[in-house]
């Protein structure tokens, strides 16, 4: 593992990887295997994220945290332009894209089914982006291979895991007694070659890999449709069977409502969301009115500059915000984009502080309309 | 928002001048505007500080195009001067949480002000004041509020900026969540189970709190749809006494209406 990080930094790339911070797994600047949470797994329900030891666990135990590729690739905040005054004309300066290639070890399947939504958002239609382009071209993923779900985890669901099966360059599969690793690219088999102590395995390895994927998945369904311990949250499921139409059909449901007398309207599910890419981008000026900026920062439908027209703010209500959240995230993002805009990730169930929980909020629109 | 600089208040072609005023507070949000160390100068440049006692004692007679009021109304005498504050300015902006909120002092609002005075001062008969501290919007009507307690430079700068351009100020009315987002910070009240304010407060301070593992105390009061019922009920759920959520939402910005309205029905819960 130290051997790989070694190589990725030998080869030019800036490293990060998952690392316990604030009472979570986040990921940050990683230099040695020291760093990685061992021995950490996380426990994660509606609203509620808590670390805990445990003695089997091992490097990659944890799931899915609050950050994901999405900070990486589509900044948060990021100056597209600025623009200087200089003898009676405006003179443009471009943005630069000189940072190191990023390589980031830790993303899950989801994770990997995200970044080629957000691919088709920023890369794959009219508009390129320059800046995601720029950083998805060099970024290096060295993916892992899930062996445990938190109760908020549906990928089943959504046929986005838990096995990655492309979309990496590297994936690992954490044994009991040795990683295994899948070769996904030419540069990944370039770095691999380049790892001190690396020696192709036996079959053997690469079955015992694939079987506790297999396995999790088979503990996933029926974990999601059998009770749960007492006091243990049941993992979560999303019946996808003609969801599109099934919310589009139900735009005036009494459930938007109810709802909303839970949301927040505070925009965390939209900011932890993998695929949710929407900014605001303003002109932003010095007080000489001399030096312009051009910034584009993470925005989101649950703010009132969103909906912002001429004519003032078009969705007033929390309701109508919720609304459009679920409603594109699950129906329109198929018309758009061909593919649902959720991969199971869990996170805005987790992050969100009341825990509202999209596949309930699903489930209980299928239940009336039965 | 038209542009400050085409016509000024004073009919002259001079610069557009700034007053700053003080009613009931603690200078804290006038010192953000001196605190702008490297825009104060090119503040100076293009405009003209008419009137701002804690930073030069000449003092310009208005009208003024900008004024920035600091402060509640807790007398009448204060009720009187921002009427005539009102009459002297173009663009009246109220900073921080006193003057946008009625600030801490408006925690009298939930007591007897008599009593307070009775057991304060030697001489109860020289003090005059009134029942309640309010915001200035309760007096006259105002033409933008900047929240905060205190207010943030940078916001400031970018309203006198953007007054002088004559455009809208970017100053968002979502929650701190985002700013924590924005800046990475895990989230203390899902990780931690810290009972933060964020998610019903207004963005503004770039999220400090929160980034020190300490909840968000309000300072910039409610966001646009705040929704304080629903994330107090989860609190008290999972064990915070209702009584600490009472004094969580009754802070500097305790008696902005949202915030009010919660911290009310909550107390009433309690009681009845």
């Amino acid at each position: 593992m130290q051997g790989l990080i070694d190589a990725l930094k030998e080869d030019g790339y800036r490293v990060i990887g998952p690392q316990v911070a604030d009472g979570a797994v986040v990921y940050d600047e990683l230099e040695s295997l020291e760093q990685l949470p061992l021995g950490v797994i996380d426990e994660q329900d509606g609203g509620v994220y808590r670390l805990a030891r445990r003695q089997d666990a091992g490097y990659f135990d944890h799931v899915v945290g609050p950050h994901s590729l999405k900070r990486y690739l589509f900044p948060p905040q990021e100056t597209l332009q600025q623009l200087q005054l200089k003898d009676g004309g405006w003179r443009v300066e471009p943005q630069q894209f000189d940072e190191p290639p990023l390589a980031v070890i830790g993303p899950r399947s989801c994770d990997l089914h995200a970044m080629a939504i957000q691919d088709r958002v920023f890369l794959e239609g009219p508009y390129v982006d320059p800046g995601y382009r720029a950083r998805r071209e060099g970024l290096f993923v060295v993916s892992v291979q899930c062996r445990r779900a938190a109760a908020t985890c549906f990928c089943h669901s959504m046929k986005t895991g838990p096995r990655a099966d492309h979309g990496f360059d590297l994936a690992l599969s954490e044994l009991d007694d040795c990683f295994a690793i899948e070769v996904g690219s030419e540069r990944g088999g370039r770095i691999l070659a380049a790892v001190d102590g690396w020696k192709p395995g036996a079959p053997t390895i690469v079955d015992r890999a694939n079987d506790q994927s297999s396995q999790l998945e088979r503990s996933m369904e029926q974990r999601s449709t059998t009770e749960a311990a007492p006091g243990a949250p049941k993992l979560r499921q999303l019946d996808t069977q003609d969801l599109r139409d099934l919310l589009l059909n139900n735009l005036d449901h009494p459930r938007w409502e109810q709802v909303a007398d839970r949301c927040l309207a505070c925009a965390n599910c939209t900011m932890v969301c993998p695929t949710c890419f929407c900014s605001s981008v303003s002109e932003v000026s010095d007080l000489t009115n001399e030096h312009v900026r051009r910034e584009r920062t993470w925005t989101s439908c649950f703010t009132a500059e969103h909906s912002f027209l001429t004519s003032g703010v078009v969705r007033n209500s929390t309701a109508a915000r919720y609304r459009q959240w679920l409603t594109h995230k699950l129906s329109t993002w198929i018309d758009q984009f061909d593919s649902s805009g959720c991969v199971g990730c869990g996170r805005c169930i987790t992050w969100c502080p009341v825990g509202i929980d999209l596949t309930e909020e699903v489930a209980a629109i299928r239940e009336t309309t039965k | 928002m038209s542009k400050i600089s085409e016509q000024h208040a004073t009919g002259s072609t001079s610069k557009p001048t700034l007053a700053v005023f003080k009613f009931a507070s603690c200078y804290g949000c006038q010192l953000s505007l001196l605190d702008a160390e490297d825009e104060l100068l090119a503040i100076a440049h293009q405009i003209e500080i008419a009137y701002f006692l804690e930073a030069r004692t000449r003092a310009l007679e208005g009208p003024y195009d900008i004024g920035l009021v600091e402060g509640s109304i807790t007398t009448e005498h204060d009720a009187e001067r921002i009427r005539e504050i009102r009459r002297q300015c173009r663009f009246l902006v109220t900073i921080g949480a006193c003057a946008t909120a009625g600030g801490i002092q408006a925690l009298r609002n939930w007591s007897d002000v008599g009593e307070f005075i009775q057991q304060v001062y030697a001489t109860p008969g020289y003090i005059s004041t009134l029942a309640t501290s309010t915001a200035i919007t309760d007096h006259v009507p105002v033409d933008f509020e900047l929240r905060g307690c205190p207010i943030n430079t940078a916001q400031l700068v970018e309203l006198i900026t953007s007054l002088l351009i004559g455009r809208t100020p970017r100053v968002p009315n979502y929650s701190v969540c985002i700013e924590c987002k924005l800046r990475g910070t895990v989230c203390v009240a899902v990780a931690q189970g810290i009972s933060c304010l964020g998610p019903v407060t207004q963005a503004g301070c770039g999220a400090i709190c929160p980034s020190f593992n300490r909840e968000c105390f309000g300072c910039y009061g409610p966001q646009e749809l705040a929704n304080v019922t629903s994330l107090c009920e989860r609190y008290e759920e999972r064990g915070e006494p209702r009584d600490h959520l009472v004094r969580l939402v009754r802070n500097f910005n305790g008696y902005a209406p949202a915030f009010r309205a919660a911290g009310d029905a909550l107390e009433e819960e309690s009681h009845g």
